[in-house]
């Protein structure tokens, strides 16, 4: 048997061990997913670089490994959540915790916000909003190539809800912050899924951190419907240990005249994967897909982004940066597709990297397919190092080099984090960022949780 | 302040600077003036600390320490400006860190406390208002999107926040019109005291209307040839620098 298939039969036992659990929780439409699932899971399996999409990451190191336990909350454990609270400190946010994927209080796991909105566990959700569910849940996250997906639909036992309803503007954006905490090793799927219902707006905060020192493993899978002439901004932030994997699926689907951007900031992380799927399905759409990531010693960071340009007249517009030190690894891989009606296209696609050793690798992919003629569609990729002029010119002032590096490090990154809308997340992300390039970085301190 | 003796340099084994000794003194505008390729950036670079370009001979002593021990940013401390002939865009690094971090490793250098934010904000305001430069530029990336103009006065900027005791300007004035050459031009002498001085680098006699050398060089071919009053300035503009050529070669020849 090869390794490939051995690693999928790992999984099998896994499933046929957990299915009846965790359909339990579930409800009916969800859990009618999962048996098709688990069969396409079956059939491509854990993806390895054979996949196009894949091509630089080696996922094996986490899938093919034995957890303690493949994570399913079970009564006890929203009793020790609920002693273990986390506060989230005030980033004038609408606050939320989720650990090792699922909602952890008893009580209020729907939770009605101004305007109508709604948070909360997928699965309760599936109770109380059961025409949402069948309208919107599974319809997002499709694919042909990528097993892990299906792994998700098969088996993620709940995640969040958010559900914003025609005409409702959120002024506060919903952070929810991930937290993966056990003592044990851990292997933990979620789903999420959001609603943002037509001339709405809203702005969710996605924290993913890693609260104690096993080896864990996360595939999570996020749908997002974004309706007619709406605003969606989705931002998440990496922090998580050396020892930890992070696979995300995004599936950010938009109607007409909606406008969207999704901004992944990986500050720390064993290896992390960030799917991020932009599906523009109706003229007028725009959406901008940014990304930074940083890294060092043996971390990987791999992001996938794929821009699909269904309809004509969308703009879509992609920036990615990276730098990178000692022996770390980065990957991006950029995909725009322009179907043949999507006349009157803009699609745009940077990816800029630096690397600080001789070590480090980067591998910067586009990949453009263009069916359309009246289109316009550029793309540019770097991977250089620390500008020597511009070290010079800061030197000359009077600062000095590794202060200069630092600057000029910050600088590069801070192009990506500009383009966050909230002023005082952006000047957090600010700060986050230099402390990371000053190796200062341990957990977002100032920023979100407080847990005992 | 400055003695260069007998400096030679190269940058990637070519021989650029051939033996250059100049000497500035407190309170001096030298003016250093010479066709294209004769070396004149270059040794600029080397009194900032360029490592691209290598000093193969030769001493420079600036305060009576040895100036080419130094990194580039104690140069800076000790009090040297290079106005660069090409300042370089630095996206997403803004004026104001730029400039308060730089500002502060001075204060740092000299044993003084640093300048609290709205201490730092007035202090650029102040600066801003006397080399009449936009307020609006201190606000952006360094030097990103800005004009040609722009970015030159922002040199002078910088100077006047640093209040360097020796600038060195490499051809400020190089493609600006005639306003913001007199910005320039302005800036530099209302920040000239009794115990700073300048090298102003130059290709045209334009600047030297506005700014009065008292001492003006020439070189040629990695030396200076020609040294002599403001006079030699309009000399040059006059008859260009083909006189000056032949009277070097002729002395070769001779």
């Amino acid at each position: 048997m090869s390794v490939t298939t051995e690693i999928a039969e790992r999984y099998s036992v896994i499933y046929a061990e957990n299915i009846e659990k965790i359909s339990d929780y579930s409800s009916p439409y969800i859990n009618s997913f999962r048996k098709p699932a688990f069969e396409k899971f079956r059939e491509l399996g854990i993806p390895t670089k054979k996949n196009e999409a894949y091509k630089y990451t080696n996922l094996n190191i986490f899938f093919d490994h034995d957890y303690a336990n493949y994570f399913i909350p079970v009564a006890s454990d929203f009793v020790k959540a609920e002693e273990f609270r986390c506060d989230v400190a005030d980033l004038d946010t609408h606050g939320i915790v989720l650990l090792n994927g699922f909602y952890p209080t008893i009580n209020d796991k729907l939770r009605k916000l101004p305007g109508g909105v709604w948070v909360g566990s997928l699965n309760e959700a599936a109770a109380k909003f059961p025409d949402l569910i069948e309208k919107h849940y599974g319809k997002y996250a499709q694919s042909d190539s990528d097993g892990l997906i299906h792994l998700n639909t098969a088996m993620a036992p709940d995640g969040m809800f958010i559900y914003v309803p025609e005409g409702a503007a959120l002024e506060k954006p919903i952070q929810i912050v991930n937290l993966v905490y056990s003592e044990e090793d851990i292997f933990n799927q979620h789903r999420n899924l959001i609603i943002v219902e037509k001339n709405s707006e809203a702005t969710v905060i996605v924290c993913d951190h890693t609260l104690s020192p096993k080896k864990f493993l996360t595939n999570a899978v996020t749908e997002v419907f974004v309706g007619e002439n709406s605003h969606f901004d989705i931002i998440r932030v990496q922090n998580e240990h050396n020892n930890a994997g992070k696979v995300t699926h995004t599936f950010i689907h938009q109607e007409r005249n909606s406008v969207t951007a999704s901004n992944n900031m990986s500050l720390h992380g064993g290896l992390i994967r960030n799917s991020t799927y932009h599906y523009l399905g109706g003229e007028g759409a725009e959406t901008s897909s940014y990304g930074l990531f940083l890294t060092d010693k043996w971390q990987h960071v791999d992001n996938y982004v794929n821009v699909d340009h269904a309809f004509p007249n969308c703009t879509s517009n992609q920036l990615f940066k990276g730098v990178l030190d000692d022996m770390s690894t980065g990957v991006f891989n950029g995909r725009i597709l322009v179907r043949k009606d999507a006349q009157g296209t803009l699609a745009y696609q940077r990816n800029n990297n630096i690397i600080l050793t001789d070590d480090a690798k980067m591998d910067s992919k586009p990949q453009l397919e263009i069916f359309a003629d009246d289109v316009k569609c550029s793309h540019g990729a770097t991977v250089g190092q620390i500008d020597e002029d511009a070290l010079f010119y800061l030197q000359s002032r009077g600062i000095n080099k590794h202060e200069a590096r630092l600057m000029l490090m910050f600088g590069f990154a801070h192009e990506v984090i500009q383009n966050i809308k909230i002023y005082p997340l952006r000047e957090r992300m600010d700060n986050l960022v230099m402390q990371r390039l000053k190796g200062e970085l341990s957990r977002c301190a100032s920023c979100m949780v407080k847990c005992g | 302040m400055l003695v260069i003796n007998n400096l030679k340099a190269s940058i990637a084994g070519k021989n650029i600077l051939k033996g250059i000794s100049l000497e500035v003194k407190p309170g001096e505008i030298h003016a250093l003036m010479g066709p294209n390729g004769s070396g004149k950036s270059t040794l600029a670079a080397v009194l900032a600390g360029r490592e691209l370009v290598e000093v193969t001979e030769g001493t420079v002593t600036y305060l009576g320490k040895n100036l080419l021990d130094m990194p580039p940013e104690d140069r800076s401390k000790e009090g040297i400006f290079l106005g660069f002939q090409y300042p370089i865009e630095i996206p997403g690094v803004s004026m104001v860190n730029f400039m308060k971090t730089a500002v502060n490793e001075h204060r740092k250098h000299n044993g003084i406390e640093p300048l609290s934010a709205s201490d730092f904000l007035k202090m650029m305001r102040e600066k801003k208002e006397l080399v009449e430069i936009d307020s609006k530029l201190a606000n952006r990336s360094v030097n990103e999107g800005y004009s040609g103009g722009e970015k030159k006065k922002n040199e002078i900027f910088q100077m006047a926040m640093l209040e360097p005791l020796l600038a060195i300007l490499d051809e400020t004035d190089s493609g600006l019109d005639i306003d913001a050459l007199r910005i320039v031009a302005n800036g530099v002498n209302r920040l000239k005291r009794p115990d700073n001085s300048f090298i102003v680098i130059t290709h045209y006699q334009r600047l030297l209307d506005y700014i009065v050398p008292d001492v003006v060089h020439v070189m040629y071919d990695g030396k200076i040839v020609k040294t002599a009053g403001k006079e030699l300035a309009l000399e040059l503009e006059e008859k260009g620098y083909d006189w000056i050529k032949k009277e070097v070669e002729n002395s070769i020849v001779a």
